[in-house]
């Protein structure tokens, strides 16, 4: 029951960015053209999902269990740090030399499109890069903190 | 600023964004899971074995999604415009590794979800990769 809950929810999320538009790199470039001529549709993407987000997340907050019994995975940071906003901010630059963030990169993707697909490479090599680089980090802080 | 009305679709972006919050809604009601996309992707990569199938079957669906939509509503969709080449996508997709990565987020973990959690954490990363998204667009169309 599990599986199959997540991959409905995959296949809904998949045909929420279709259909919002979010796949087209073209569209989202649109959006985030403030100085050309600007197509605010997206604006519209994200007030809809967060209306409805809203009204999900405050009922999950009540929950100690899901509906089918797992543990509530909420993420307990609220660190406002330099990894975050910096991160945040390179994610930004890349979104807006495509078009594409990772959702729509990989439902691009499953269209067939050989250029999404080179982008999910490219982003997942980006994620690979960041465990790398973060391993050795965390070991060389860890070795600090024994010296 | 101008609008540019002829590209305008405030009812199918709210439509698709209003299914966005249903699956995120879904997601932790259901499986008690947060909707974030980069970190599904990215927690496949340091694979731990009773972590992985969740992930896997999730985005099995997100990559037959344009399939079955097809399939169900022929011509609803629209090809795609890639107008990035080959050296910027490739370069994009480095950079949007990355920065989820370091930034624990993206579009649908921080911007759909995080938002809707009233997360501080996460109304700061979009605000972020908003803003850079903006400049990075300004910068390539207009003075480049």
């Amino acid at each position: 029951m599990h599986r199959f809950s997540e991959f409905v929810v995959g296949l809904l999320f998949g045909w929420g960015l279709l259909i919002s538009g979010m796949t087209d790199p073209g569209k989202v470039l649109g959006f985030l053209d403030l100085a050309g001529a600007w197509d605010p549709s997206l604006a519209f993407v994200m007030g809809g999902g967060v209306l409805v987000g809203l009204v999900g997340f405050t009922l999950a907050r009540k929950r100690t269990r899901s509906l089918l019994g797992s543990a509530m995975h909420l993420p307990t940071s609220r660190d406002l740090d330099r990894r975050l906003v910096l991160g945040s901010l390179a994610f930004g630059v890349g979104w807006g030399l495509a078009g594409f963030c990772p959702g729509p990169g990989i439902v691009a993707m499953g269209a067939g499109e050989s250029q999404a697909a080179l982008f999910v490479v490219a982003m997942i090599v980006g994620m690979l890069l960041f465990e790398l680089l973060d391993r050795k980090a965390k070991a060389s802080a860890a070795r600090g903190a024994e010296a | 600023m101008t609008i540019d009305w002829t590209q305008f679709t405030p009812w199918t972006a709210l439509a698709g964004g209003i299914l966005l919050g249903i699956a995120s809604a879904a997601f932790i009601l259901v499986n008690g899971r947060v909707l974030g996309v980069s970190g599904i992707l990215g927690g496949l990569l340091v694979p731990s074995r009773s972590d992985t199938s969740w992930r896997v079957f999730f985005l099995l669906g997100m990559v037959l999604a344009p399939a079955t939509l097809t399939l169900l509503a022929p011509g609803l969709i629209s090809a795609p415009r890639i107008e990035a080449g080959t050296v910027a996508i490739i370069a994009a997709g480095l950079l949007v590794g990355l920065g989820t990565r370091y930034g624990s987020g993206c579009t649908s973990g921080h911007g759909v979800c995080g938002l809707s959690r009233l997360s501080p954490r996460s109304l700061v990363a979009t605000l972020a990769f908003m803003a850079s998204g903006f400049a990075t667009v300004y910068v390539i169309r207009h003075l480049i």
